[in-house]
């Protein structure tokens, strides 16, 4: 266990007394049925053994339920249990795409199917680009020669832990018409502004709170690429007198794009799911201003009085393939970036 | 460590086997809160419980999202509780237990719980619980504001116009920034709609939502949100159906005319108390009608019980007329106990304004029009109510034109019914 | 820990950070007031809420909101049973003067000089400001505390979150170990499986969850939370990444050894993952103590809540009890902040090194 503390001195140390000492004796214990499987097996059988508590978790709780999410695509209905709806092939999926006009989402059957998409479009579209930037912005100062970078870190971190529906509730109560925000617009003179009125202004907060939220993880990413710049190559880039912005540019954000890359598409990933924080702010308004494709899904399936079960599964298929698509991009993205 | 480590494990035991081992029968009741209600009620089961030691109840408060959202599809699963509050009457009414051989004395419940019974029954004639509490939509003033400003209340009879008029008067005589407010729900805007003529239903009985009278209405909620008689920011600021109340703003003095509903009477008695006088007036008039909409929660039995005997025991016990009158006496609801109706209620509370916003919202139960029973009564009423106030809102916030959203209310109807009845 | 010692010594010393020695560059200005910003930016919405949490329903709708939170004095007044509320009433003349409120008929107040308790005075409204003082509305954290059975839910919480954390990290460092040390036939396939997955929302899969849930009995268990979110592709992926860095000649020697495949795995390989073991433990707890949707939907009976459904049972059909709420979000909050403080350095370190490699 000598790395472990050289990592963690102190924590480390009451971690492994407190919660490993048990979880050592209960390991010993498996340690036999274990061995006596491997006798039996042998060697090269043994990761399926590894895997297999795992993957019957993972097919109990997600590959059988998304099948059953296939199955209720292609159904009707109201009943909860497959076997009791009517097949109806792939009508779900036809009203989904049902369009007069490809060009206008108005113009379709599932209106707001379309708008959640172009919606989620836009907010992926300027979170990624702000979370982006303010987390380099945030890395690159947290990586100078700073007293209790420690300190600062953690207080850029700390957002990350909150839950969604309280980072919402803190700063719906911000935001509201009689909230502090507005007192203090007032106070300096300026008008109220009704923030959840304004398609744009509810954006923008949807947005400034994703970031405000997820910023800590993403700068944590980078700063650790920024760490693994070796210090010579500035040394030397000093040497030869050349400019600090020539040095950002040539040397610091090309040796971070591995990095930049795993934030960037982590980031898109979230995106695409983003709900349960921006449902709790803005409620998806004004309008249908900032509703997004998975609170359709959810509407869909659950507020409706009719819950449309099958409905709503057509449309998460559909999204689940969006999904899948934008990970394959990240693990292409990952395997360039191991070969080079 | 490992102590604990035990138990936990024990614990979880616990929890796993929770309820089978005890020799009493145990009844869960599914309850959500806007209030007190809920220690109301557990005041009157833990008398229950003393009356009827092989009994034991449970109150299970949940958010009140649990009872919307996923209570349907725990008991389409079987996963009920025994006895839930319930909002959605008629929606889940393939799920309620019939009391009709467990109660003593079906004839009390008929006689006093009659027309409510259908609301949770609409094609049979089953007894599936009562009432815990009738709402009567309707406006609330600031009659201190109209003092202040020197306008007269309107009276009897005054139309929705003549309502916004004053209002109007009233606020840009005092610089109050909201002349009038609306709750956001499909179910505030029918009564007026009601008003203005809306029939709602078709020759035959099947859902009609955009007619003359809707439009009516439509157009002067459109037109009061352009004109800043209603402020956007309550029904602009959220997406689809989601309930919006502007209690706070009205508690503020911000807002002159606030249309709600009796259940604002206990918090506003708490909160604004006597800060300025908050005045509960008579539903304002259309041509066809001056109505609001009748409504409320229901407490039913649900059928997956496996203790109905004993169901039926505890129903008889809360339904009894002395433990609703305290139950409605305490919690300042509209009693939904015709016998109480008739004789009143005695309630407990020594606010003036709260007494008179009583007696009002009580009052007007009698002028309620057929029509709002009637769309109270059916039992998919929130798909229209949710078609009604999301593309209205759409419209008023301008993705779309007033045309389009009454196209697309009717769409959304149709596609959704015919989706239930697949 | 030695960072949160620190600080305040860090504080001080900030102006003194310079990149280089010489003469300030705009970017040490920069970063001063970056970081000045950064953590008002960060830390004033939870003070803010804080704050709120403590004021009564009347005193979080007041208008400009006051920035502690305030009660109003009442005095006691001879020839009156009950305490009344004491203003501030400017009189015509001009000046102020301190008067108890009797009651209030429309927009006028009568109202009494707690001196002079004979003497009635008819005051309009608007010329009058309530006396306060600074008082903390604790009711707003007693009353739901004692409506509802809190430790229950509190010991709910902590069962599911441990345990929880400890299924996920058993079996996914188990599949981490399976997926990184060995050589095998559909290794690949199995990885894309894990990642094409990595990221669907449960809300879109929810009701066949919930299906499976039923079938297996657990509704209504806390086994209902703890085990359907156990198999995190995230933590395979985090753990099977930094698995891999870990020296093959390692392994090579403990089979040498005659080290049995599950020896290796919890003697040699896990005490070597352990920052990034870390750093899923501290996520799964996060996951677990802030889950919502699921467990309202799985647990509807009261003896098996989590603090989140348990204290979300103030939302009501009608009225949205703010008081309630915001100082329900400090309570949920709390554990968040004890977890964070002791082990913030643990946390920071711990992704910085595993670092998504």
């Amino acid at each position: 266990m000598a790395h472990a503390d050289d990592k963690a001195t102190g924590i480390g140390d009451v971690l492994q007394n407190v919660v490993a000492w048990p979880i050592r004796i209960l390991f010993k214990l498996i340690d036999y049925p274990v061995t006596a499987i491997q006798n039996v097996i042998g060697i090269r059988r043994m990761p399926w053994l590894f895997l297999l508590p795992n993957l019957a978790f993972f097919g109990m709780f997600v590959i059988i339920p998304l099948f059953m999410n296939f199955a209720y695509s292609l159904t009707g209905g109201t009943e909860l249990f497959i076997s009791e709806r009517p097949y109806t092939g792939g009508e779900q999926y036809g009203f989904l795409f049902d369009c007069d006009n490809y060009a206008d989402p108005i113009s379709c059957r599932e209106d707001r199917f379309w708008k959640g998409i172009f919606n989620t479009a836009v907010f992926i579209f300027f979170q990624v680009s702000f979370m982006v930037l303010f987390s380099l912005i945030t890395a690159l100062v947290l990586n100078r020669e700073i007293r209790g970078r420690g300190f600062w870190r953690a207080v850029f971190f700390f957002p990350v832990l909150l839950s969604p529906v309280v980072v919402a509730l803190i700063w719906k109560w911000i935001l509201l018409r009689d909230g502090i925000l507005n007192a203090f617009l007032i106070s300096i003179g300026l008008d109220r502004i009704l923030f959840f009125v304004s398609p744009e202004w509810a954006m923008f907060w949807a947005v400034f709170v994703s970031i405000w939220a997820h910023m800590g993880f993403y700068t944590l990413i980078l700063l650790a690429g920024l760490q693994a710049i070796q210090p010579d190559l500035y040394e030397a880039a000093e040497m030869d007198g050349t400019s600090k912005e020539r040095v950002f540019f040539r040397i610091t954000l090309p040796l971070l794009w591995p990095n930049m890359l795993v934030v960037i598409v982590l980031a898109l990933i979230k995106g695409v799911q983003v709900f349960d924080e921006v449902y709790v702010l803005t409620g998806g308004g004004p309008g249908t201003a900032t509703q997004f494709i998975v609170q359709y899904i959810y509407n869909t399936a659950f507020t409706n009085q009719v819950q449309n079960f099958g409905l709503a599964s057509a449309a998460s298929m559909v999204l689940g393939v969006v999904l899948f698509v934008l990970t394959l991009t990240q693990l292409a993205a990952t395997r360039r970036r191991d070969n080079d | 460590m490992r102590r604990s480590l035990k138990l936990m494990a024990a614990s979880s035991l616990f929890a796993l086997v929770a309820g089978a081992a005890s020799a009493q029968t145990e009844l869960r009741m599914m309850w959500y809160n806007d209030g007190i209600e809920g220690e109301v009620m557990q005041s009157i089961l833990d008398r229950f419980e003393e009356a009827h030691p092989e009994i034991s109840v449970t109150l299970d408060v949940v958010p009140y999202q649990a009872v919307l959202e996923s209570l349907p599809i725990q008991l389409a699963a079987g996963n009920g509780p025994d006895i839930a509050r319930v909002t959605d009457l008629g929606g889940l009414s393939e799920y309620y237990l019939d009391l009709r051989p467990y109660v003593q004395d079906p004839e009390y419940w008929e006689t006093n719980f009659g027309p409510f019974l259908d609301w949770l029954d609409p094609d049979g004639d089953a007894i599936n619980g009562f009432m815990t509490q009738l709402t009567v939509t309707g406006p609330y003033v600031n009659r201190t504001l109209f003092e202040q400003a020197g306008v007269d209340l309107p009276g009897e009879g005054a139309t929705w116009e003549d309502w916004a008029a004053a209002v109007n008067e009233v606020a840009s005589a005092l610089d109050i920034p909201i002349p009038m407010a609306w709750d956001r729900s499909g179910h505030r805007v029918a009564g007026p709609a009601i008003a203005q003529g809306a029939q709602m239903f078709d020759a035959d009985g099947n859902p009609a939502l955009v007619d003359e009278g809707l439009q009516r209405m439509a157009q002067l909620l459109y037109d009061w949100h352009q004109d800043g008689t209603m402020s956007l920011e309550l029904w602009g600021s959220v997406s689809g159906s989601s309930y919006l109340g502007a209690n706070e703003d009205f508690a503020n003095a911000n807002v002159v005319m606030y249309m709600s509903g009796s259940w604002q009477i206990p918090q506003f008695a708490s909160t604004i108390g006597d800060a300025f006088d908050w005045w509960a007036v008579p539903a304002p008039c259309g041509p066809a009608a001056c109505t609001g909409m009748p409504g409320g929660a229901a407490l039913a039995a649900i059928g997956d019980t496996e203790h109905p005997e004993e169901v039926g025991i505890l129903m008889d016990y809360l339904a009894q007329e002395e433990v609703l009158a305290e139950f409605y006496g305490r919690t300042l609801f509209i009693p939904g106990h015709l016998g109480l109706a008739s004789s009143g209620i005695d309630f407990d509370t020594d606010d003036p304004r709260a007494a008179h916003a009583l007696a009002t919202f009580a009052g007007a139960v009698p002028s309620i029009s057929p029509v709002a029973f009637a769309l109270q009564g059916y039992p998919s009423n929130r798909v229209m109510f949710n078609a009604l106030i999301s593309r209205l809102n759409e419209a008023i916030v301008g993705e779309l034109t007033l045309d389009e959203a009454y196209a697309r209310m009717e769409e959304d109807i149709a596609n959704q019914l015919a989706e239930s009845d697949r | 820990m030695t960072d949160a010692t620190q600080s305040p010594r860090s504080v001080k010393t900030l102006l003194g950070a310079r990149r280089g020695r010489g003469k300030m560059h705009w970017t040490d200005v920069f970063t001063y007031c970056y970081l000045g910003f950064g953590l008002f930016l960060m830390f004033a919405p939870v003070v803010w809420l804080v704050l709120s949490s403590f004021k009564t329903p009347a005193g979080l709708q007041e208008f400009p909101p006051t920035f502690l939170p305030l009660g109003q004095i009442s005095v006691e007044v001879e020839g009156y049973e009950e305490p009344l509320l004491l203003f501030d009433v400017t009189m015509e003349d001009g000046s102020v003067q301190q008067l108890a409120q009797v009651r209030r008929i429309g927009i006028m107040a009568q109202m009494v000089d707690p001196e002079n308790p004979g003497e009635r005075l008819q005051i309009p409204i608007a010329t009058r400001e309530p006396v306060r003082e600074m008082r903390m509305a604790w009711e707003n954290y007693r009353d739901p505390l004692e409506r509802f059975n809190f430790m229950r839910y509190l010991w709910n919480s902590v069962i599911v979150t441990a345990a929880a954390t400890m299924v996920t990290l058993l079996i996914n460092s188990m599949a981490a170990y399976g997926l990184s040390i060995y050589e095998f036939r559909g290794r690949n396939a199995i990885m894309l499986f894990v990642i094409g997955t990595l990221m669907i929302p449960i809300t879109v899969i929810l009701v066949p969850v919930y299906l499976v849930v039923t079938n297996l009995g657990m509704i209504n268990s806390l086994w209902a939370v703890i085990l359907p979110g156990a198999a995190t592709p995230t933590g395979v992926f985090l753990l099977r990444q930094y698995m891999l860095t870990i020296p093959r000649d390692l392994i090579e020697a403990a089979r040498m050894d005659k080290a049995s495949e599950w020896q290796i795995y919890w003697r040699v390989v896990m005490p070597l993952a352990m920052p990034a073991v870390a750093v899923l433990a501290i996520f799964s707890i996060m996951w677990r103590w802030n889950e919502f949707l699921w467990p309202l939907i799985v647990l509807n009976r009261s003896e098996v809540y989590t603090l989140q459904v348990g204290l979300n049972a103030f939302q009501g059909e009608l009225d949205v009890q703010w008081h309630y709420i915001l100082a329900m979000t400090v309570v949920t909050l709390i554990p968040v902040v004890i977890v964070f403080a002791f082990l913030q350095r643990f946390i920071t370190t711990g992704i910085a090194s595993s670092g998504m490699k």
